[in-house]
C-alpha cells in the first residue's frame, strides 16, 4: 500500500523494521520528528526510548547500549552532531556498532534551525579529532531514507562501526508516497558472536576480517574496551606495533569491503558530456536539469553518490573520464568538490553551491551550465 | 570467591602512584561485591578518564572505560540494554562533578538504579594536579599556585538535591564503614552515590607539603566527623570537617521500573503505535 510519508518519519520506521531496541537523542530541528515517531512505537515494542540532557549523554548512551547487546540509534542536526564528535571517535575505537542521524541544516552556528543545508559532510568524515573512518550515507528521497537508515543497522554490525546516515533538513521535512510493502530490503544482519569459549575470546582479535566478533552482556564473555589504544585484550598499549596495527585495522575492515557497499546512481551519464555530480535533495534537482538540457539538445548527465564516505575513487574516476565539463552541486561552500577535483580532470570541474537556506533548483543548475557553455564558445 | 577472582592480574602492574587511595577504594569495591556474592557475569562497570577511572581495566566484570565525564549515560545506555545487570560507576571528583556534572544531575533526577562512586582526592590526579571543583579553598594545585580562591563544591549536596535515594560519604581510612556503603548502595534500588575521600600524595600532597600517603590518611581521619555528631555542631565548628556517614536513604520508583510499567499499561493501536 501506498503511504504519503514524510522523511523524517520513514527514517524512524526503517529504524523500527532493523530492530531497533535504544534510541537516546535530544530535540532539534529539523531532526525532532525521528525521536518524536520512535517515541510512539518503541515502548509497545519492548524497546526504550530515552530523551537525553544532551546530546553528548545521548551517543554515549547508545553506545553503552550497543557494547551490552542493543540495536541503537540517535538522531540529531547540526549543533548537535558538534556535540557527539567526540563520541564518534570513542564509537570507532572501541568498535561499537551504531547508528547516527544527521538531518543538516544551515550553520555554522545555531545558523538557519529550519532550512537546509549540506556542510556538514566533511565534518561526518572528519569531524572527530584523530584519524579515524566512518561509513557515511545520504538519501535523496523519502524511500532512500527508509532503505539506507535500514542499511546502515547492518552495516554498523557487518563492521562493528558507527554509520552515519547524512541527511538533509529537505528530505526530512519531504512528504512523498511511499510503497512500504514492495521495497526489498536484505535480511537484518546479526552481530558476529564469539565461537570460542569466553576463556579464549578476545574483544579486539585482528583475525574475521579485521571485525572481531562481539558477544552480548551476561553471556559469559566479560571483556574490556578503552578509547586508549589498546592491544587485542582491549587493554591499554603504548606499543608502537600494536598501536599502528590498530590504526590500519579500523580503517582497512571497512576499506577493505567497499565493493560490497559503496553505492551511487548513474542517469543518462553514458554519452554525458556534461556531468553533474551530486547528492542528497540536490541530486533530485540535477535529475530534473538534465531533462530540461537533454531537450535542449545538451548531452547531460548526473552521478549522485548515496555513499559519501569512504568513496571507491577508483569507481567515481572512471565516470569522471572524457566529460567536457563537471558541475559538482551542493549546497555549501564546496565539499564533495574538493573530491571530484582530486579524482577528475582539474580544468573541467566546476562548483554549484548555495548556502542561504534554500536548495538549488533545476533551473539555477540548467543557467549554470548555459553560462559556461557559453564562456567555453566565447573562448 | 577470592578478592583475586576478581581481578584481570593479566593488565597488571596499575598505574596507581604509592601512596595512593585508589587501591583501597577498588578492593573496598570488590569486597563488597564478594559479600553480595553477586555473579561476576551480571555486574557491569563503567568509567570515565582520570586515574581512578583506569580501576574498570583490572576487574574481571563487563568493563567500559569511557570518556571524560561520560561514564554515567554510557552507564545508562548498559541498564537500558540489560535491565536486571548491577551497573557499578568508577569517577573521579572532576570527571563526575566537572565535565559530568549535568550527566550527575540528570541520573540523580531520574533515580536511575546506578551506583556511583566517587574516588575524591579533591584534585584532578591524571593530567597534573590541577583545581578541581571539590579542591579545598586556599590549597595548592599547578592551577592555583597560590592556593585556591574558591570554596570546595559538595558533591553529595548536588545529587541530594536532583533527586538521587542513596547518598553516603566515607573514606580511605574507615573501610568497613565503606565497605558496608557500597553493598547497601548496591542493594538499593534507584540512584545510589558514595563520596569516597581518597589521597593524591603525588600532587595534592606535594604541593601542599604532605610528607606521604599514610600522612594524608590520618588527617583524612582526624578531619572525619559522622552525620550523627555533625547535627549538633555549629558551621563555625564544622569548617574544615568532612561530614561522613550515610546522607540520604530514601524508597522511591526507580527510572526503569516504572519505565516499563509505565507501557506496559498502554496498548497496541492497529498502526503499532502505542496508545
Ligand atoms: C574532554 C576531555 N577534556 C580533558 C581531558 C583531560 N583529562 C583527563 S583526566 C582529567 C581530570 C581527572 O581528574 P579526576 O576526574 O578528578 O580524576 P583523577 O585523575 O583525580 O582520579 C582531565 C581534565 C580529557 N581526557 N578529555
Amino acid at each position: 500500500m501506498r503511504r504519503l510519508v514524510q522523511g523524517n518519519e520513514a527514517c524512524a520506521q526503517a529504524a523500527i523494521k532493523a530492530g531497533l531496541s535504544f534510541f537516546a537523542g535530544y530535540p532539534i530541528t529539523p531532526s525532532s520528528e525521528i525521536a518524536e515517531v520512535i517515541s510512539r512505537y518503541l515502548p509497545y515494542k519492548r524497546g526504550i526510548f530515552m530523551q537525553m540532557e544532551d546530546e553528548i549523554a545521548s551517543i554515549n548512551a547508545i553506545i553503552g547500549a550497543a557494547l551490552a547487546g542493543a540495536r541503537v540509534m540517535t538522531a540529531t542536526s547540526g549543533p548537535g552532531f558538534s556535540l557527539m564528535q567526540e563520541g564518534i571517535g570513542y564509537a570507532v575505537m572501541v568498535e561499537a556498532p551504531i547508528v547516527l542521524v544527521n538531518i543538516q541544516r544551515g550553520g555554522p552556528s545555531t545558523g538557519l534551525p529550519t532550512e537546509v543545508s549540506q556542510g556538514d559532510l566533511m565534518q561526518s568524515r572528519w569531524g572527530s579529532h584523530g584519524d579515524f573512518l566512518c561509513i557515511v550515507l545520504s538519501p535523496s528521497s523519502v524511500q532512500e531514507m527508509y532503505e539506507l537508515t535500514y542499511e546502515a543497522f547492518n552495516l554498523a554490525k557487518r563492521f562493528r562501526a558507527p554509520v552515519i546516515v547524512l541527511s538533509d533538513e529537505v528530505v526530512g521535512h519531504l512528504r512523498e508516497g511511499v510503497d512500504f510493502d514492495n521495497i526489498s530490503l536484505s535480511p537484518i544482519v546479526e552481530r558476529l558472536k564469539p565461537e570460542v569459549p569466553p576463556g579464549s575470546y578476545y574483544p579486539f582479535e585482528p583475525s574475521f576480517n579485521g571485525v572481531p566478533p562481539l558477544p552480548e552482556y551476561g553471556t559469559g564473555y566479560r571483556f574490556h574496551v578503552t578509547g586508549l589504544f589498546h592491544n587485542y585484550k582491549g587493554f591499554p598499549t603504548s606499543d608502537k606495533k600494536e598501536i599502528s596495527n590498530l590504526m590500519d585495522r579500523l580503517q582497512n575492515k571497512i576499506k577493505h569491503h567497499i565493493k560490497e557497499f559503496f553505492k551511487l546512481e548513474e542517469y543518462q551519464t553514458e554519452d554525458a558530456d556534461i556531468l553533474f555530480v551530486s547528492y542528497g535533495i540536490t541530486a533530485r534537482s540535477a535529475l530534473e536539469a538534465v531533462n530540461i538540457l537533454r531537450r535542449q539538445g545538451i548531452k547531460a548527465g548526473n552521478l549522485k553518490l548515496i555513499t559519501l564516505n569512504p568513496i571507491d575513487e577508483e569507481v567515481i574516476s572512471s565516470i569522471l573520464e572524457n566529460r567536457e565539463m563537471i558541475f559538482v552541486a551542493e549546497l555549501n561552500m564546496g565539499q564533495l568538490v574538493l573530491d571530484i577535483k582530486r579524482l577528475g580532470c582539474k580544468n573541467s570541474i566546476y562548483a554549484i553551491n548555495r548556502y542561504d537556506g534554500d536548495i538549488l533548483t533545476p533551473q539555477q543548475l540548467v543557467d549554470e551550465v548555459r553560462k559556461r557553455i557559453q564562456v567555453g564558445a566565447g573562448n | 570467591m577470592k578478592i583475586k577472582d576478581y581481578l584481570r592480574t593479566d593488565f597488571f602492574p596499575n598505574v596507581w602512584c604509592a601512596g595512593c587511595g585508589n587501591g583501597i577504594v577498588l578492593r573496598s569495591t570488590l569486597e563488597a561485591i564478594k559479600s553480595l556474592e553477586i555473579p561476576k557475569d551480571e555486574i557491569a562497570m563503567v568509567s570515565g578518564i582520570g586515574c581512578s577511572s583506569r580501576a574498570t581495566g583490572y576487574v574481571d566484570f563487563h568493563t567500559i572505560h569511557s570518556l571524560h565525564g561520560r561514564a554515567i549515560p554510557v552507564a545508562i545506555g548498559v541498564r537500558a540494554a540489560k535491565p536486571n545487570m548491577k551497573v557499578l560507576v568508577i569517577t573521579g571528583d572532576g570527571d563526575c562533578s566537572s565535565i559530568g556534572g549535568n550527566h550527575l544531575i540528570h541520573a540523580a533526577r531520574r533515580n536511575i538504579d546506578l551506583t556511583v562512586i566517587v574516588f575524591n582526592n579533591e584534585i584532578y590526579g591524571m593530567t597534573g594536579g590541577q583545581v578541581s571543583p571539590t579542591t579545598p579553598y586556599a590549597a595548592r594545585t599547578t592551577t592555583t599556585p597560590l592556593g585556591n580562591p574558591e570554596k570546595s563544591f559538595d558533591i553529595c549536596s548536588l545529587v541530594m538535591g536532583a533527586g538521587a535515594t542513596f547518598v553516603a560519604r566515607g573514606t580511605v581510612f574507615h573501610v568497613h564503614q565503606l565497605i558496608k556503603f557500597i553493598k547497601e548502595a548496591i542493594n538499593h534500588k534507584g540512584f545510589s552515590l558514595i563520596d569516597v575521600v581518597t589521597p593524591c600524595p603525588v600532587y595534592y600532597g606535594r604541593m601542599n607539603r604532605y610528607e606521604d600517603g599514610i600522612t594524608m590518611i590520618k588527617e583524612i581521619k582526624e578531619k572525619a566527623v559522622t552525620v550523627e555528631k555533625a547535627r549538633s555542631l555549629s558551621e563555625n565548628e564544622l569548617e574544615g570537617k568532612t561530614v561522613i556517614g550515610l546522607l540520604k536513604k530514601e524508597e522511591k520508583d526507580e527510572f526503569l521500573q516504572s519505565y516499563l510499567s509505565f507501557y506496559n499499561t498502554k496498548k497496541e493501536a492497529s498502526d503499532g503505535t502505542a496508545v
